[in-house]
């Protein structure tokens, strides 16, 4: 500034706005040197009392205090000097004395300068330093209420999701099954599409409700994996049963290739697990027009090929990778990272009709790291179709494999109906594959199966103890009847234990 | 058990039998056959398909012999006869020599001896050509539980 201010004196406690101008010459002078300088008692600097009427004003000497700024304290070296600012320090003896100031008072007064420059300093540092304290209490304070406000705002989400789950929920699923049962009415051509897109609609609409109330759990982590002990093959089975109707539609081959080393009961989170799955063979059954799916489960070993998640398996667990690969439009390899982002279509899907909510890879993603898992999508281009693979961490149940081990066979993979075990059924056919393929299915159905290959035959060999007889009836005539009205003599007499007769064309 | 042999053969088993089923050899009921091939039954298929390869051989020289003299054909024996080739055919998902069968039936039919002869021949050659591409899928599928593997499912729709 352009003046000086008394800030500081011994006696007043509240000193007087008292300033200088800081170009007098006698500042200057003293300024200029680290000495002590004698001044005139009559310098505006030194005429701080009102002349009091005495005969002789005490002498005074003045010298210059550095003010150091933080920055001046280096570790190693004492601060230099060379900083402009100054604060002068007068000092007077008392008036009417005969003392005079000696040089070597002089001296002590400019070691006092000195120590007096490091004290302002520590000063200054210090009301610094509380200042910092004071700003940093006050942003813990403010965090702490922006913590506190951003808590309540999530349970107030987590509620209305609640509600709105409940809520949503409960028209749409009216909705959906009141369009299915008017399918099932008489309806002209035109109400049954419209029938139809709203069916499709609706469920589109149910799916994409779905998913985003559980991205919203999945994103603030409040999603937890819910762990049970579940067949893994008939896991896989049951998904390609789900797609086979759209497959069948598309006419796509699908193949499942299960590896031998594949556990069967594991533990995990079986239904989001299905969701995965389903999602990407969805996925892959949706974007492609023809030629066919594989779906290829293993367990993969420490040499993964994704350089950056090495897989080790540990005692009772171990690593699915599932790989579904299609031969469908493929995708550009620039637009495969947006491929997980929710929401996001790039160019190549957009041009697709699909129907699909743009959720469904971000959520098996999401789910897929919940497992601990991985997942990411190959493909040589457009036109070249592309390979979807994941590997999640499953856990080994301990009824797992025993079977394998003890050489027990499997359960056959299409369960038979209880309801026929041990039923006594004849077949009559005259060609004999015919008879030996209708024979094949009845007994994987678990019936026990005679064979006949002539209408005699048959009447000959039907009894009582057959509870249905399945005739081919492919040779045209009468006869069929005619035998079936024989049959149907021969137990007359026992109409309760009358067969049941099929005709098979 | 090398598991990279047993994934290429796998593989190849796979593409083999849907090539199959593109191409038109086999239909749908081939496949819900395989599905009635279990534990209890390992030879069920092979079974089924080897009783209908000697059928078919048999069936053919019958209506051979029957077409055999253009002045005295027996067409009613030559329909009889197709028409138990058609029904083996469908009840193995041979489906182009059923669809051969069909053809052959009409030409019966409407008593045509030049085309139930050709019929005749299309017949042996299908029915040949069918057996040698199902030797093949067996063997790869023995080689495939030769290396401990397990036969994949094939879902064809």
């Amino acid at each position: 500034g352009l003046e000086l201010q008394l800030s500081y004196t011994l006696r007043h406690q509240h000193p007087v706005e008292y300033t200088v101008p800081i170009q007098l010459p006698v500042i200057n002078q003293v300024f200029g040197t680290s000495r002590a300088v004698k001044i005139s008692p009559n310098s505006p600097v030194a005429r701080l009392r009102p002349v009091s009427g005495k005969y002789m004003l005490g002498e005074v000497v003045a010298v210059r205090v550095p003010l150091l700024h933080l920055s001046n304290f280096q570790i190693n070296d004492w601060p230099e000097l060379s900083t402009k600012r100054y604060a002068l320090m007068v000092l007077m003896l008392p008036s009417d004395s005969a003392r005079q100031w000696h040089v070597h008072e002089l001296e002590l007064v400019e070691v006092v300068a000195d120590q007096v420059a490091v004290a302002l300093s520590h000063a200054a540092i210090l009301e610094e330093s509380m200042r910092a304290r004071n700003l940093l209490m006050e942003q813990n304070v403010a965090l702490d209420l922006a913590r506190r406000e951003a808590e309540t705002a999530i349970r107030a989400r987590n509620d209305f999701l609640a509600v709105m789950n409940h809520e949503m929920r409960t028209p749409m699923h009216a909705i959906i099954a009141l369009s299915s049962l008017l399918q099932e009415t008489e309806l002209t051509p035109e109400q049954r599409l419209m029938v139809e897109t709203i069916l499709k609609s609706s469920n589109l609409l149910a799916t994409l409700m779905n998913d985003v109330l559980d991205l919203s759990r999945l994103e603030d982590g409040s999603l937890q994996l819910e762990l049970g002990t579940f067949n893994l093959h008939t896991l896989f089975r049951e998904v390609l049963n789900l797609i086979k109707p759209i497959a069948v539609v598309k006419k796509l081959p699908i193949t499942l290739n299960l590896a031998p080393d594949l556990p069967e009961f594991v533990v995990g989170d079986e239904k989001r697990l299905m969701q995965i799955i389903l999602n990407i063979v969805g996925n892959a059954v949706k974007f492609s027009k023809q030629g066919s799916i594989s779906v290829t489960a293993l367990v993969t070993k420490s040499d993964t090929r994704d350089a950056d998640f090495f897989v080790v398996p540990t005692g009772s667990h171990f690593y699915l990778r599932v790989k579904v690969k299609d031969s469908g439009a493929g995708i550009n390899p620039q637009d495969i990272p947006k491929l997980f982002t929710k929401f996001a279509q790039t160019q190549s899907l957009a041009t697709r009709s699909s129907g699909g909510s743009g959720l469904g890879l971000a959520i098996s993603k999401r789910f897929v790291n919940l497992m601990e898992g991985n997942i990411w999508i190959e493909s040589d281009g457009l036109g070249k179709g592309c390979t979807a693979i994941f590997d999640v961490k499953l856990g080994i149940s301990e009824r797992s494999n025993e079977s394998k081990q003890s050489g027990i066979p499997k359960v056959p993979a299409i369960p038979r109906h209880s309801s026929f075990t041990g039923l006594k059924v004849l077949v009559m056919d005259e060609n004999g594959v015919s008879r030996m393929v209708t024979k094949g299915l009845l007994v994987h159905l678990g019936c026990e199966v005679t064979t006949v290959s002539s209408n005699e035959e048959c009447l000959r060999v039907v009894s009582h103890e057959h509870k249905v007889v399945f005739m081919d009836v492919c040779l045209p005539g009468v006869e069929n009847y005619q035998i079936a009205l024989r049959i149907h003599e021969k137990f007359t007499k026992q109409r309760h234990q009358r067969p049941l007769l099929v005709a098979l064309t | 058990m090398n598991t990279t042999v047993v994934a290429q053969l796998q593989r190849q088993f796979q593409d083999y039998i849907v090539s199959l089923y593109q191409q038109g050899f086999l239909d749908n009921q081939f496949s819900e056959l395989r599905k009635l091939q279990d534990e209890g039954t390992p030879d069920f298929v092979a079974e089924v398909v080897s009783l209908f390869f000697d059928d078919c051989s048999k069936l053919i020289n019958t209506m051979s012999a029957s077409l055999e003299r253009p002045d005295n054909v027996d067409f009613k024996q030559v329909d009889s006869g197709v028409h138990q080739l058609k029904g083996s055919s469908s009840s193995v998902g041979a489906q182009r020599v059923k669809n051969v069968c069909i053809s052959f039936k009409e030409c019966c039919h409407v008593q045509n001896r030049e085309g139930c002869l050709r019929c005749l021949q299309q017949v042996d050659y299908e029915y040949k050509m069918l057996k040698t591409k199902l030797q093949d899928l067996f063997n790869l599928e023995q080689q495939i539980l030769q290396a401990g593997g397990t036969i994949p499912q094939v879902d064809i729709n």
